[in-house]
């Protein structure tokens, strides 16, 4: 088992993480993000490769993401900082980004690289399910990483089904039918779908993300799913405050944890 | 469809060889899924084709003309003929594919239609469709192209579309692309983004490319009528995403008598790192969904692309001519800024016919290949200069400015 999985066998419930893009808001910012996140009791974390054009991100995500590439983040810098800082940390990582840049990395390079420096997992939204299974599937087994699948509104119940039985660790519930950063609160649709995903008794465990940025939404995820990954309401934290412990600190007031 | 060359389709999956398929997030997964399905199915029904052809033939104004350029022909050293695309309603050849998607959107019950644009044209197209069907339009456009194509954005407006600035990136065709993708992701239902060109993820380079074949398919009978032939021995058409070179291309890909040649702006020069030319400078890659080649940084990054023309202006090109160029199947020349304004005054003064930016690579193009006086040669004239103008009396303005200060 890789230690996300470790995590994900002993807590079930009420689980949280963080996405951060990788060389933002400084280009040395990974540890001590890291550093803070653990401290402050957050369950794993999400390491955003920053990518020119992420399709799939709003305003927030984008705007982090060419500022982490004109701090000069890349794949090769981010193993570096991910060489340096293994074993110091428990919390889990998960590396996320979109596929092009793995490409040009080098796809069983990237993976051997990706387990070696300490992740548990990659989440490429932009890796459809049948290439996925084409040509990766054998890849996320050989280097024991966890391929992180996600699920919207309008995702088919065969679907689902489908992606649970090739997840191995959890399933990513993208919270409305949008890009990440829109930040209104959840409604009866929201509830409607978790009850949805809920009655499916799916084995995976299920992680909302999309939206997440205050209490309300935050106690739904939880009310309605495993856990809840918060993004874009990090990353203005990370930007809005002088180090990342208190962009951390902040964050967890908006989430009501603290 | 009167004629579909199985060698110019993708397989199921949407490769051509190792160029194509779709690579999406889950997000847009139903959507595209649904066209994936629909598309064959409909463009082979009846009703669609009835409905189809009679709009081609009654509104864009097809077939349109195959006009034997005398006086290009001899300068060029052989014989040139242009396909007169020029001359469908809007000005340009991006009707056809528009006109084809709106109906397939009525067909899927959708209410709203989405496009990206860049040189206008595609929006234009968009709009004008959207009018015509009753159905709400969003154009996404760069706020450096909407500078650049003032009239066009005028036109969208008039024909009640809703122009939406875009700010991101190089504030160009990439960047409109995006966030015309980003729209459709926040709002799934009931709404067909039509793109522009051969690009995206599958099946939109195969939908568009077929769509645009009436150009070829018009060709070839035009030719068998006025030279006795069914191919002519080159086709020549500028390529940015590619979708009125794929038409023009379409029927004789892999015939093995004509030689296909598509121009791509070269911007400041290929090696200039101020370019848009995909083939020369491109590796393979992912870009708006799909596989193919584009210009990118060893680490992935797509970079910005630089070409005066806004059609072309574009770091990726459709997978179909990625995978022309690599098998051979086409050659594709660099064009310069220069070279094409140089484009537009030759057949201007020539012909007497004031060419789209784009188009005019196209023509200069003609110079750079090797041609016989035998050889018959059919250039796509995709689009008229209405829209450039005001690129053309700057430019202009100062060349002349320079001769006069020499
Ligand atoms: C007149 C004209 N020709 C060519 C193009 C380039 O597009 P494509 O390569 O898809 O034909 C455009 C795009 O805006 C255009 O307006």
């Amino acid at each position: 088992m890789n230690p996300l999985q470790t995590l994900l066998a002993r807590k079930k419930k009420n689980l949280l993480s963080l996405f951060f893009t990788a060389g933002f808001p400084y280009l040395e910012s990974a540890e001590d993000i890291i550093a803070a996140a653990e401290e402050a009791g957050v369950d794993f974390l999400e390491v955003g490769m920053p990518y020119s054009d992420p399709l799939a991100d709003g305003p927030v995500i984008q705007q982090s993401s060419t500022k982490a590439i004109a701090n000069g983040m890349t794949i090769p810098l981010l193993f570096e900082q991910m060489a340096k800082i293994r074993g110091k940390y428990e919390i889990p990582l998960l590396l996320m980004g979109y596929l092009n840049p793995v490409l040009q990395y080098g796809t069983e390079k990237f993976f051997e690289k990706a387990a070696e420096n300490g992740a548990s997992g990659i989440i490429l939204p932009d890796l459809p399910m049948d290439e996925y299974q084409e040509e990766y599937e054998q890849l996320f087994q050989k280097y024991n990483l966890s391929m992180i699948f996600l699920v919207t509104p309008q995702t088919s119940d065969e679907r689902i089904k489908k992606i649970d039985s090739l997840s191995n660790a959890f399933i990513y519930v993208v919270s409305s039918a949008a890009t990440t950063g829109k930040q209104q609160d959840f409604g009866q649709a929201q509830q409607d779908y978790f009850k949805r995903l809920q009655a499916m008794n799916l084995k995976s465990p299920m992680i909302a993300g999309f939206g997440i940025h205050n209490h309300q939404t935050l106690q739904q995820a939880w009310e309605g799913l495993n856990g809840a990954i918060c993004g874009s309401a990090f990353l203005k934290k990370l930007e809005q405050n002088p180090t990342p412990k208190d962009a951390m600190a902040m964050l967890m007031k908006d989430l009501g944890l603290q | 469809m009167t004629h579909l060359n199985p060698k110019a389709l993708p397989n199921e999956r949407g490769y051509y060889g190792p160029f194509g398929g779709a690579y999406i997030p889950e997000m847009l997964y139903p959507n595209v899924e649904e066209l994936k399905t629909n598309y064959i199915p409909i463009l082979e029904s009846e009703k669609f084709q009835k409905d189809f052809h009679k709009l081609l033939k009654d509104y864009v104004g097809r077939p349109t003309p195959l006009y034997l350029a005398g006086n290009l022909s001899e300068m060029v050293g052989a014989k040139i003929y242009l396909k007169r695309e020029d001359l469908c309603h809007t000005g340009a050849h991006k009707l056809n594919n528009v006109v084809g998607q709106a109906l397939m959107a009525k067909h899927l019950g959708k209410k709203r239609i989405i496009a990206e644009t860049g040189a206008g044209q595609h929006g234009v197209a968009s709009a004008t469709v959207c009018a015509l069907l009753r159905l709400p339009c969003t154009v996404f456009m760069g706020s450096k192209d909407m500078a650049r194509q003032k009239p066009n954005v005028m036109r969208m407006r008039m024909l009640g579309a809703e122009v939406i600035p875009v700010e991101s990136g190089s504030k160009s065709l990439k960047d409109a692309t995006n966030e015309a993708i980003r729209y459709w992701i926040n709002n799934p239902s009931e709404t067909h983004y039509i793109i522009g060109s051969t690009i995206g993820p599958h099946p939109y380079p195969d939908l568009v490319a077929r769509l645009q074949s009436v150009i070829s398919d018009e060709i070839a009978e035009q030719l068998q009528r006025q030279e006795g032939i069914d191919a002519p021995t080159h086709v020549v058409a500028c390529a940015g995403g590619g979708s009125n070179a794929a038409g023009a291309f379409f029927r004789f890909i892999g015939n093995g008598k004509t030689i296909l040649v598509g121009a791509e702006a070269a911007g400041e020069g290929v090696d200039s790192g101020l370019t848009a030319a995909t083939i020369a400078k491109g590796t393979p890659g992912i870009i708006h969904g799909c596989k193919t080649l584009l210009m990118q940084t060893l680490d992935g990054q797509v970079e910005e692309a630089h070409s005066i023309s806004a059609g072309l202006d574009y770091p990726g090109i459709g997978p179909m001519h990625a995978w022309l160029a690599k098998e051979n199947l086409a050659q594709f020349v660099p064009v310069t800024d220069k070279e094409a304004m140089e484009g537009v005054k030759t057949l201007t003064r020539a012909e007497g016919i004031i060419p789209a930016l784009e188009t005019a690579h196209a023509i200069t193009a003609l110079f750079k290949i090797n041609l016989k006086k035998e050889d018959i040669v059919v250039v796509n004239l995709s689009g008229r200069g209405d829209k450039d103008l005001d690129t053309y009396q700057e430019y202009f303005k100062n060349e002349e400015a320079q001769l006069n200060a020499v």
